[in-house]
Protein backbone atom coordinates (compact mmCIF):
# COMPACT_ATOMS: atom_id res chain seq x y z
CA UNK A 1 0.00 0.00 0.00
CA UNK A 2 0.98 4.10 0.05
CA UNK A 3 2.54 3.77 3.26
CA UNK A 4 5.53 1.41 1.22
CA UNK A 5 5.85 4.54 -1.30
CA UNK A 6 8.05 7.63 -0.90
CA UNK A 7 7.43 10.04 1.46
CA UNK A 8 4.61 12.81 1.37
CA UNK A 9 4.46 15.47 -1.40
CA UNK A 10 4.66 19.01 -0.70
CA UNK A 11 1.13 19.25 -0.79
CA UNK A 12 0.76 16.71 2.03
CA UNK A 13 3.19 17.39 4.56
CA UNK A 14 1.13 18.79 7.10
CA UNK A 15 0.39 15.27 7.95
CA UNK A 16 2.50 12.56 7.59
CA UNK A 17 1.89 10.45 4.60
CA UNK A 18 0.48 7.27 6.39
CA UNK A 19 -1.26 9.20 8.58
CA UNK A 20 -3.09 11.17 5.66
CA UNK A 21 -4.05 8.07 4.14
CA UNK A 22 -5.55 6.01 6.83
CA UNK A 23 -7.63 9.05 7.53
CA UNK A 24 -8.50 9.33 3.54
CA UNK A 25 -9.77 5.75 3.53
CA UNK A 26 -11.77 5.89 6.56
CA UNK A 27 -13.67 9.00 5.45
CA UNK A 28 -13.98 7.53 1.93
CA UNK A 29 -15.37 4.18 4.00
CA UNK A 30 -17.46 6.00 5.65
CA UNK A 31 -18.73 8.42 2.95
CA UNK A 32 -19.43 4.88 1.00
CA UNK A 33 -21.92 3.60 3.82
CA UNK A 34 -23.25 7.23 4.17
CA UNK A 35 -24.77 7.61 0.88
CA UNK A 36 -25.92 4.37 0.85
CA UNK A 37 -27.96 4.75 3.91
CA UNK A 38 -29.19 7.94 2.71
CA UNK A 39 -30.45 6.20 -0.23
CA UNK A 40 -32.16 3.69 1.17
CA UNK A 41 -33.99 5.51 3.63
CA UNK A 42 -35.13 7.88 0.86
CA UNK A 43 -37.63 5.68 -0.44
CA UNK A 44 -39.15 5.49 2.97
CA UNK A 45 -39.58 9.46 2.86
CA UNK A 46 -40.99 9.58 -0.64
CA UNK A 47 -43.25 6.48 -0.40
CA UNK A 48 -46.27 8.38 1.70
CA UNK A 49 -46.16 10.85 -1.42
CA UNK A 50 -45.71 9.37 -4.38
CA UNK A 51 -46.16 5.36 -3.52
CA UNK A 52 -43.56 2.65 -3.41
CA UNK A 53 -42.84 1.74 -7.05
CA UNK A 54 -40.15 1.54 -9.79
CA UNK A 55 -40.72 4.78 -10.83
CA UNK A 56 -39.15 5.86 -7.58
CA UNK A 57 -36.77 3.77 -7.29
CA UNK A 58 -35.90 4.74 -10.61
CA UNK A 59 -35.66 8.26 -9.85
CA UNK A 60 -33.63 7.61 -6.93
CA UNK A 61 -31.06 5.92 -7.97
CA UNK A 62 -30.85 8.07 -10.97
CA UNK A 63 -30.32 10.81 -9.26
CA UNK A 64 -27.91 9.28 -6.72
CA UNK A 65 -25.85 8.36 -9.81
CA UNK A 66 -26.08 11.20 -11.18
CA UNK A 67 -24.83 13.30 -8.12
CA UNK A 68 -21.94 10.90 -7.90
CA UNK A 69 -20.87 11.15 -10.81
CA UNK A 70 -21.15 15.34 -10.61
CA UNK A 71 -19.26 14.39 -7.52
CA UNK A 72 -16.69 12.57 -8.81
CA UNK A 73 -15.95 15.52 -11.94
CA UNK A 74 -15.33 18.10 -9.22
CA UNK A 75 -13.86 15.93 -6.48
CA UNK A 76 -11.16 15.48 -9.15
CA UNK A 77 -10.91 19.39 -9.84
CA UNK A 78 -11.31 20.46 -6.62
CA UNK A 79 -7.87 17.89 -6.06
CA UNK A 80 -5.79 19.99 -7.64
CA UNK A 81 -5.71 22.73 -5.70
CA UNK A 82 -3.53 22.19 -2.45
CA UNK A 83 -5.32 18.77 -1.08
CA UNK A 84 -4.92 18.05 2.89
CA UNK A 85 -7.28 15.71 4.76
CA UNK A 86 -8.95 18.75 6.30
CA UNK A 87 -10.11 19.66 3.15
CA UNK A 88 -11.36 16.19 2.63
CA UNK A 89 -13.35 16.54 5.87
CA UNK A 90 -14.94 19.66 4.95
CA UNK A 91 -16.32 17.78 2.04
CA UNK A 92 -17.36 15.13 4.40
CA UNK A 93 -18.94 17.64 6.41
CA UNK A 94 -21.07 19.08 3.95
CA UNK A 95 -22.47 16.14 2.76
CA UNK A 96 -23.44 15.50 5.87
CA UNK A 97 -24.97 19.21 6.19
CA UNK A 98 -26.68 19.10 3.19
CA UNK A 99 -28.95 16.04 3.68
CA UNK A 100 -30.34 17.95 7.05
CA UNK A 101 -32.68 19.82 4.95
CA UNK A 102 -34.21 16.34 3.48
CA UNK A 103 -34.72 15.42 7.11
CA UNK A 104 -35.92 19.28 8.82
CA UNK A 105 -37.90 19.92 5.74
CA UNK A 106 -38.77 16.54 3.57
CA UNK A 107 -42.20 16.46 4.38
CA UNK A 108 -42.99 20.13 3.79
CA UNK A 109 -41.19 19.88 0.40
CA UNK A 110 -42.94 16.34 -0.54
CA UNK A 111 -46.12 17.90 0.25
CA UNK A 112 -45.92 20.50 -1.71
CA UNK A 113 -44.62 18.78 -4.86
CA UNK A 114 -47.32 16.49 -4.03
CA UNK A 115 -50.07 19.32 -4.91
CA UNK A 116 -48.22 20.19 -7.61
CA UNK A 117 -46.87 17.76 -9.89
CA UNK A 118 -49.09 15.07 -9.70
CA UNK A 119 -47.42 12.23 -12.72
CA UNK A 120 -45.29 9.80 -9.94
CA UNK A 121 -42.80 9.88 -12.71
CA UNK A 122 -41.35 13.68 -12.40
CA UNK A 123 -42.98 14.27 -9.27
CA UNK A 124 -40.89 11.54 -7.68
CA UNK A 125 -37.77 12.57 -10.01
CA UNK A 126 -37.79 16.27 -9.07
CA UNK A 127 -38.62 15.80 -5.53
CA UNK A 128 -35.41 13.31 -5.40
CA UNK A 129 -33.34 15.98 -7.63
CA UNK A 130 -33.93 18.79 -5.02
CA UNK A 131 -33.59 16.61 -2.21
CA UNK A 132 -30.60 14.15 -2.89
CA UNK A 133 -28.22 16.03 -5.45
CA UNK A 134 -26.40 18.20 -3.47
CA UNK A 135 -25.14 15.65 -0.62
CA UNK A 136 -24.51 13.08 -3.14
CA UNK A 137 -22.76 15.12 -5.49
CA UNK A 138 -20.77 15.50 -2.30
CA UNK A 139 -20.21 12.73 -1.26
CA UNK A 140 -18.99 11.67 -5.17
CA UNK A 141 -16.37 14.88 -4.43
CA UNK A 142 -14.64 12.30 -1.74
CA UNK A 143 -13.19 9.36 -3.70
CA UNK A 144 -11.23 11.15 -6.14
CA UNK A 145 -9.73 14.01 -3.76
CA UNK A 146 -8.76 10.95 -1.10
CA UNK A 147 -7.07 8.67 -3.97
CA UNK A 148 -4.83 12.57 -4.45
CA UNK A 149 -4.16 12.03 -1.21
CA UNK A 150 -3.07 8.21 -1.04
CA UNK A 151 -1.37 8.59 -4.05
CA UNK A 152 2.24 9.53 -4.31
CA UNK A 153 3.77 8.11 -7.07
CA UNK A 154 2.20 7.10 -10.87
CA UNK A 155 3.49 3.72 -10.53
CA UNK A 156 1.40 2.53 -7.11
CA UNK A 157 -1.69 4.75 -8.54
CA UNK A 158 -3.87 2.61 -10.06
CA UNK A 159 -2.86 0.00 -6.84
CA UNK A 160 -4.39 3.03 -4.88
CA UNK A 161 -7.00 3.63 -6.25
CA UNK A 162 -8.02 0.03 -6.54
CA UNK A 163 -7.55 0.42 -2.95
CA UNK A 164 -9.71 3.01 -2.29
CA UNK A 165 -12.59 2.09 -4.32
CA UNK A 166 -12.43 -1.18 -2.69
CA UNK A 167 -12.78 0.52 0.86
CA UNK A 168 -15.09 2.73 -0.42
CA UNK A 169 -17.67 0.51 -1.84
CA UNK A 170 -17.23 -2.46 0.95
CA UNK A 171 -18.34 0.88 2.95
CA UNK A 172 -21.51 1.32 0.46
CA UNK A 173 -22.66 -2.56 0.68
CA UNK A 174 -21.84 -2.33 4.57
CA UNK A 175 -24.43 0.82 4.83
CA UNK A 176 -26.99 -1.07 2.26
CA UNK A 177 -27.35 -3.87 4.05
CA UNK A 178 -27.03 -2.79 7.59
CA UNK A 179 -29.51 -0.47 6.71
CA UNK A 180 -32.52 -2.42 5.27
CA UNK A 181 -32.09 -5.52 7.29
CA UNK A 182 -31.49 -4.00 10.87
CA UNK A 183 -31.19 0.04 11.44
CA UNK A 184 -34.73 0.28 10.04
CA UNK A 185 -36.47 -2.77 12.72
CA UNK A 186 -34.97 -0.88 15.50
CA UNK A 187 -34.94 2.89 14.88
CA UNK A 188 -37.18 5.87 13.44
CA UNK A 189 -35.90 6.59 9.72
CA UNK A 190 -34.95 10.25 11.16
CA UNK A 191 -33.03 8.96 14.18
CA UNK A 192 -30.86 6.33 11.91
CA UNK A 193 -30.06 9.92 9.99
CA UNK A 194 -29.25 12.00 12.30
CA UNK A 195 -26.91 9.73 13.79
CA UNK A 196 -25.11 9.13 10.77
CA UNK A 197 -24.55 12.70 10.27
CA UNK A 198 -22.99 13.00 13.58
CA UNK A 199 -20.91 10.36 12.87
CA UNK A 200 -19.81 12.33 9.63
CA UNK A 201 -19.43 15.64 11.78
CA UNK A 202 -17.31 13.19 14.13
CA UNK A 203 -15.30 11.71 11.55
CA UNK A 204 -14.32 15.00 9.77
CA UNK A 205 -14.25 16.78 13.27
CA UNK A 206 -11.49 13.91 14.47
CA UNK A 207 -9.51 13.99 10.87
CA UNK A 208 -9.07 17.54 10.93
CA UNK A 209 -7.86 17.83 14.21
CA UNK A 210 -5.08 15.17 13.64
CA UNK A 211 -4.04 17.15 10.93
CA UNK A 212 -4.08 20.09 13.20
CA UNK A 213 -1.56 18.33 15.83
CA UNK A 214 1.08 17.21 12.98
CA UNK A 215 1.08 20.76 11.91
CA UNK B 1 -57.63 -10.96 -1.29
CA UNK B 2 -56.54 -14.18 0.54
CA UNK B 3 -53.65 -13.67 3.07
CA UNK B 4 -51.66 -16.45 4.45
CA UNK B 5 -52.07 -19.77 3.32
CA UNK B 6 -55.75 -21.42 2.62
CA UNK B 7 -58.83 -20.28 4.33
CA UNK B 8 -62.51 -20.84 4.24
CA UNK B 9 -63.57 -23.27 2.45
CA UNK B 10 -62.93 -25.89 5.10
CA UNK B 11 -61.02 -28.80 5.76
CA UNK B 12 -60.61 -30.34 2.65
CA UNK B 13 -59.28 -27.64 0.65
CA UNK B 14 -56.75 -27.21 3.83
CA UNK B 15 -55.63 -31.02 3.07
CA UNK B 16 -55.29 -30.61 -0.64
CA UNK B 17 -53.02 -27.19 -0.47
CA UNK B 18 -51.07 -29.20 2.10
CA UNK B 19 -50.89 -32.08 -0.02
CA UNK B 20 -49.10 -30.17 -2.67
CA UNK B 21 -47.49 -32.70 -5.38
CA UNK B 22 -51.19 -33.64 -6.12
CA UNK B 23 -52.47 -30.28 -6.17
CA UNK B 24 -50.42 -29.17 -8.23
CA UNK B 25 -50.78 -32.12 -10.30
CA UNK B 26 -54.80 -31.18 -10.35
CA UNK B 27 -54.20 -27.82 -10.84
CA UNK B 28 -54.66 -25.72 -14.77
CA UNK B 29 -52.52 -22.74 -15.36
CA UNK B 30 -54.77 -21.04 -17.59
CA UNK B 31 -52.46 -18.11 -17.91
CA UNK B 32 -49.33 -16.71 -16.20
CA UNK B 33 -48.01 -13.38 -16.65
CA UNK B 34 -44.67 -11.18 -15.17
CA UNK B 35 -46.17 -7.84 -14.15
CA UNK B 36 -44.66 -4.94 -13.32
CA UNK B 37 -45.32 -5.67 -9.67
CA UNK B 38 -45.42 -9.48 -9.21
CA UNK B 39 -45.68 -12.78 -11.38
CA UNK B 40 -49.61 -13.86 -11.39
CA UNK B 41 -50.77 -16.75 -13.12
CA UNK B 42 -54.33 -18.15 -12.84
CA UNK B 43 -55.03 -21.84 -12.13
CA UNK B 44 -58.36 -23.99 -12.45
CA UNK B 45 -58.90 -26.90 -9.79
CA UNK B 46 -62.34 -28.13 -10.50
CA UNK B 47 -65.04 -26.07 -10.40
CA UNK B 48 -62.78 -23.04 -9.00
CA UNK B 49 -60.59 -20.92 -11.05
CA UNK B 50 -58.19 -18.29 -8.74
CA UNK B 51 -55.57 -15.89 -9.57
CA UNK B 52 -52.10 -16.56 -7.53
CA UNK B 53 -49.06 -14.69 -6.59
CA UNK B 54 -45.67 -16.31 -6.21
CA UNK B 55 -45.47 -16.45 -2.21
CA UNK B 56 -42.66 -17.96 -0.24
CA UNK B 57 -44.07 -21.61 -0.12
CA UNK B 58 -45.26 -21.79 -3.47
CA UNK B 59 -48.10 -19.43 -4.78
CA UNK B 60 -50.85 -17.62 -2.63
CA UNK B 61 -54.29 -17.58 -3.53
CA UNK B 62 -55.18 -13.96 -3.44
CA UNK B 63 -58.43 -14.14 -4.87
CA UNK B 64 -60.50 -17.16 -6.22
CA UNK B 65 -64.17 -17.17 -7.82
CA UNK B 66 -66.33 -20.64 -8.44
CA UNK B 67 -66.79 -20.98 -12.40
CA UNK B 68 -70.23 -22.32 -12.24
CA UNK B 69 -71.32 -19.31 -9.32
CA UNK B 70 -69.44 -16.20 -9.47
CA UNK B 71 -71.74 -14.59 -6.88
CA UNK B 72 -70.25 -17.13 -4.56
CA UNK B 73 -67.80 -15.60 -2.24
CA UNK B 74 -64.92 -18.59 -2.12
CA UNK B 75 -62.76 -16.79 0.97
CA UNK B 76 -64.42 -16.49 4.19
CA UNK B 77 -62.60 -13.23 4.64
CA UNK B 78 -64.83 -11.71 1.83
CA UNK B 79 -68.17 -11.88 3.13
CA UNK B 80 -66.28 -10.66 6.61
CA UNK B 81 -65.22 -7.80 4.76
CA UNK B 82 -68.51 -7.13 3.83
CA UNK B 83 -70.10 -7.34 7.04
CA UNK B 84 -68.65 -3.72 7.40
CA UNK B 85 -72.48 -3.01 5.42
CA UNK B 86 -73.71 -4.34 8.79
CA UNK B 87 -72.34 -1.39 10.75
CA UNK B 88 -74.76 1.68 9.08
CA UNK B 89 -78.54 1.60 8.64
CA UNK B 90 -78.23 3.21 5.48
CA UNK B 91 -76.53 2.07 2.86
CA UNK B 92 -72.74 3.72 1.86
CA UNK B 93 -72.86 6.60 -1.00
CA UNK B 94 -70.01 6.20 -1.35
CA UNK B 95 -67.28 3.38 -1.54
CA UNK B 96 -63.63 3.42 -1.72
CA UNK B 97 -61.73 -0.09 -2.26
CA UNK B 98 -58.02 -0.30 -1.96
CA UNK B 99 -56.62 -3.38 -3.60
CA UNK B 100 -58.59 -5.07 -6.45
CA UNK B 101 -57.40 -8.36 -6.96
CA UNK B 102 -59.89 -10.64 -8.80
CA UNK B 103 -62.74 -7.78 -8.04
CA UNK B 104 -64.08 -10.08 -5.02
CA UNK B 105 -65.56 -6.99 -3.51
CA UNK B 106 -66.54 -4.75 -6.17
CA UNK B 107 -68.51 -6.84 -7.75
CA UNK B 108 -70.61 -8.20 -4.62
CA UNK B 109 -70.84 -4.57 -3.81
CA UNK B 110 -72.59 -3.40 -7.19
CA UNK B 111 -75.17 -5.94 -6.32
CA UNK B 112 -75.10 -5.30 -2.23
CA UNK B 113 -74.88 -1.94 -2.77
CA UNK B 114 -76.22 -0.82 -6.02
CA UNK B 115 -77.08 2.95 -5.33
CA UNK B 116 -73.34 3.16 -4.31
CA UNK B 117 -70.41 4.88 -5.88
CA UNK B 118 -67.15 2.71 -5.89
CA UNK B 119 -63.95 3.80 -6.59
CA UNK B 120 -61.73 0.87 -6.54
CA UNK B 121 -57.53 1.35 -6.40
CA UNK B 122 -55.08 -1.13 -8.18
CA UNK B 123 -51.67 0.07 -8.43
CA UNK B 124 -50.74 -3.09 -11.40
CA UNK B 125 -52.84 -2.72 -14.20
CA UNK B 126 -52.33 -6.53 -14.97
CA UNK B 127 -54.60 -7.55 -11.72
CA UNK B 128 -57.34 -5.22 -13.27
CA UNK B 129 -56.78 -6.46 -16.93
CA UNK B 130 -57.31 -10.53 -15.13
CA UNK B 131 -59.86 -9.47 -13.16
CA UNK B 132 -61.99 -8.61 -16.26
CA UNK B 133 -60.74 -11.01 -18.53
CA UNK B 134 -60.90 -14.38 -16.48
CA UNK B 135 -62.82 -13.18 -12.67
CA UNK B 136 -65.79 -11.80 -14.57
CA UNK B 137 -65.18 -8.52 -13.37
CA UNK B 138 -67.56 -5.61 -14.88
CA UNK B 139 -67.33 -2.34 -13.48
CA UNK B 140 -70.80 -0.38 -13.49
CA UNK B 141 -71.70 2.66 -14.17
CA UNK B 142 -71.19 4.13 -10.72
CA UNK B 143 -67.90 1.98 -9.92
CA UNK B 144 -64.17 3.42 -11.38
CA UNK B 145 -61.18 1.95 -11.37
CA UNK B 146 -57.75 4.08 -10.73
CA UNK B 147 -54.34 2.18 -11.63
CA UNK B 148 -52.63 3.81 -8.65
CA UNK B 149 -50.81 3.33 -5.58
CA UNK B 150 -53.62 3.11 -2.32
CA UNK B 151 -51.40 5.43 -0.54
CA UNK B 152 -51.38 8.54 -3.28
CA UNK B 153 -54.91 8.28 -4.15
CA UNK B 154 -55.68 8.30 -0.35
CA UNK B 155 -53.49 11.72 -0.03
CA UNK B 156 -55.16 13.11 -3.29
CA UNK B 157 -58.80 12.27 -1.97
CA UNK B 158 -57.93 13.96 1.36
CA UNK B 159 -56.56 17.18 -0.43
CA UNK B 160 -59.92 17.57 -2.54
CA UNK B 161 -61.97 17.05 0.80
CA UNK B 162 -63.72 13.13 -0.49
CA UNK B 163 -65.59 11.37 1.91
CA UNK B 164 -66.92 8.18 1.69
CA UNK B 165 -69.14 6.45 4.20
CA UNK B 166 -67.32 2.79 3.92
CA UNK B 167 -63.78 2.14 3.00
CA UNK B 168 -62.33 -1.41 2.36
CA UNK B 169 -58.46 -2.01 2.91
CA UNK B 170 -56.95 -4.59 0.87
CA UNK B 171 -54.05 -4.36 -0.55
CA UNK B 172 -51.65 -7.05 1.22
CA UNK B 173 -50.40 -10.15 -0.55
CA UNK B 174 -49.92 -13.62 1.57
CA UNK B 175 -46.21 -12.44 1.76
CA UNK B 176 -45.71 -8.41 0.97
CA UNK B 177 -46.87 -5.73 2.55
CA UNK B 178 -46.38 -2.49 0.80
CA UNK B 179 -45.20 -1.24 4.03
CA UNK B 180 -46.22 2.88 3.63
CA UNK B 181 -49.98 1.01 3.86
CA UNK B 182 -49.43 0.01 7.20
CA UNK B 183 -48.70 2.69 9.24
CA UNK B 184 -50.45 5.51 11.48
CA UNK B 185 -50.22 8.57 8.97
CA UNK B 186 -51.42 6.06 6.96
CA UNK B 187 -54.45 5.25 8.79
CA UNK B 188 -55.27 8.62 9.68
CA UNK B 189 -55.28 9.91 6.05
CA UNK B 190 -57.34 7.15 5.32
CA UNK B 191 -59.98 8.06 8.57
CA UNK B 192 -59.76 11.71 7.10
CA UNK B 193 -61.79 10.51 4.36
CA UNK B 194 -64.01 8.83 5.74
CA UNK B 195 -67.47 10.68 6.51
CA UNK B 196 -69.51 10.74 9.83
CA UNK B 197 -70.00 6.82 11.17
CA UNK B 198 -68.58 5.98 8.14
CA UNK B 199 -67.17 2.34 7.92
CA UNK B 200 -63.92 0.61 7.70
CA UNK B 201 -63.35 -3.02 6.83
CA UNK B 202 -59.49 -3.99 6.81
CA UNK B 203 -57.90 -7.63 5.36
CA UNK B 204 -54.56 -7.44 7.78
CA UNK B 205 -52.86 -10.17 9.41
CA UNK B 206 -53.00 -12.37 12.33
CA UNK B 207 -50.31 -14.83 13.44
CA UNK B 208 -47.05 -13.23 13.14
CA UNK B 209 -45.21 -10.81 15.49
CA UNK B 210 -46.95 -7.94 13.25
CA UNK B 211 -50.28 -8.71 15.15
CA UNK B 212 -49.82 -7.00 18.31
CA UNK B 213 -48.03 -3.77 16.03
CA UNK B 214 -50.55 -3.54 13.53
CA UNK B 215 -53.60 -4.04 16.49
CA UNK B 216 -51.68 -1.36 18.22
CA UNK B 217 -51.57 1.19 15.17
CA UNK B 218 -54.86 0.84 14.53
CA UNK B 219 -56.31 1.41 18.06
CA UNK B 220 -54.23 4.82 18.22
CA UNK B 221 -56.27 6.01 15.31
CA UNK B 222 -59.33 4.31 15.34
CA UNK B 223 -59.89 3.31 19.15
CA UNK B 224 -62.28 0.09 19.74
CA UNK B 225 -62.78 -1.74 16.84
CA UNK B 226 -64.31 -5.20 16.00
CA UNK B 227 -61.26 -7.70 15.78
CA UNK B 228 -62.89 -10.66 13.15
CA UNK B 229 -60.27 -13.78 13.18
CA UNK B 230 -60.38 -16.23 11.21
CA UNK B 231 -57.72 -17.16 8.92
CA UNK B 232 -57.52 -13.78 7.87
CA UNK B 233 -57.92 -10.83 10.06
CA UNK B 234 -60.69 -8.32 9.94
CA UNK B 235 -60.50 -5.19 11.76
CA UNK B 236 -63.96 -3.53 11.48
CA UNK B 237 -64.53 -0.23 12.61
CA UNK B 238 -67.15 2.43 12.54
CA UNK B 239 -66.18 6.60 13.24
CA UNK B 240 -67.63 8.05 16.43
CA UNK B 241 -69.32 4.94 18.26
CA UNK B 242 -69.62 1.26 17.53
CA UNK B 243 -72.97 0.14 16.73
CA UNK B 244 -73.94 -2.89 19.87
CA UNK B 245 -74.74 -5.99 18.68
CA UNK B 246 -78.43 -5.51 18.17
CA UNK B 247 -77.95 -2.57 15.77
CA UNK B 248 -75.96 -4.81 13.71
CA UNK B 249 -78.21 -7.43 13.87
CA UNK B 250 -81.17 -5.22 12.71
CA UNK B 251 -78.92 -3.40 10.25
CA UNK B 252 -77.49 -7.00 8.58
CA UNK B 253 -81.37 -7.72 8.17
CA UNK B 254 -81.69 -6.18 5.24
CA UNK B 255 -78.47 -8.18 3.60
CA UNK B 256 -79.14 -11.40 4.80
CA UNK B 257 -80.68 -13.37 1.78
CA UNK B 258 -78.04 -11.52 -0.46
CA UNK B 259 -75.22 -13.02 1.79
CA UNK B 260 -77.00 -16.31 1.87
CA UNK B 261 -77.05 -17.05 -1.53
CA UNK B 262 -73.36 -16.08 -1.86
CA UNK B 263 -71.78 -18.37 0.88
CA UNK B 264 -71.83 -16.39 3.36
CA UNK B 265 -73.57 -16.72 6.75
CA UNK B 266 -74.10 -13.27 8.92
CA UNK B 267 -75.10 -14.85 12.23
CA UNK B 268 -71.84 -17.12 12.00
CA UNK B 269 -70.03 -13.38 11.25
CA UNK B 270 -71.99 -12.16 14.55
CA UNK B 271 -70.35 -14.75 16.41
CA UNK B 272 -66.86 -13.32 15.22
CA UNK B 273 -67.17 -9.51 16.15
CA UNK B 274 -65.20 -9.45 18.87
CA UNK B 275 -64.21 -5.72 20.45
CA UNK B 276 -61.57 -7.37 22.77
CA UNK B 277 -58.03 -6.16 22.86
CA UNK B 278 -56.06 -9.05 22.53
CA UNK B 279 -53.09 -7.85 21.79
CA UNK B 280 -49.41 -6.67 23.72
CA UNK B 281 -50.83 -3.05 24.31
CA UNK B 282 -47.08 -1.95 24.23
CA UNK B 283 -46.01 -3.04 20.83
CA UNK B 284 -44.22 -0.38 19.03
CA UNK B 285 -46.74 1.73 16.62
CA UNK B 286 -46.20 1.47 12.89
CA UNK B 287 -45.44 5.07 11.74
CA UNK B 288 -43.68 6.28 8.40
CA UNK B 289 -40.52 6.67 10.30
CA UNK B 290 -40.85 2.98 11.71
CA UNK B 291 -42.69 0.44 9.87
CA UNK B 292 -40.57 -2.41 9.50
CA UNK B 293 -43.64 -4.76 8.78
CA UNK B 294 -42.33 -7.60 6.37
CA UNK B 295 -39.97 -8.38 8.70
CA UNK B 296 -41.82 -8.01 11.20
CA UNK B 297 -44.36 -10.73 9.40
CA UNK B 298 -41.92 -13.48 9.25
CA UNK B 299 -41.23 -12.99 13.04
CA UNK B 300 -43.53 -15.45 15.40
CA UNK B 301 -45.24 -13.68 18.00
CA UNK B 302 -44.32 -12.71 21.59
CA UNK B 303 -41.23 -11.33 21.19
Amino acid sequence: MSQKQPPATKQTAAMNQKAATYWAFAIAGWSGFYVMLVELLSGRLIAPYFGNNIYIWGSIIFIFMFGLAVGYLLGGIYSRHNPSVSRLAMILWVSAATTLPTVLLGDQFLSWMFDHLTDPRYGSLVTCAFLYFLPTMFAGMVSPYAIRIIVTNRESSGYDAGYLYFVSTIGSSAGTLLTSFFLVLWFEVNTILYVAMSISFLLGGLAMLAERKRQ
Amino acid sequence: MNIRAILGTGALLALTALAVPAAAAEQRIIHKERSLYRNISVAEMGDERCMLFRARRGLGRESCMRISDPDHLVFEYAPMMLSSLFLNPQPPARILIIGQGGGTLPMALQKMAPQAAIDVVEIDPAVDRIARRYFGFVPGPKTKVYIEDGRVFVKRAQRQGQKYDLVMLDAFEADYIPEHLLTQEYLQEVKSIMGPNAALASNTFSSSALYDHESTTYASVFGTFFNLKLGNRIILTRLGTLPNAQEIRTNAAAYDAAFRRRGGDPTYIFTLMSTGADWNRTARILTDQYSPSNVLNTMPRGN
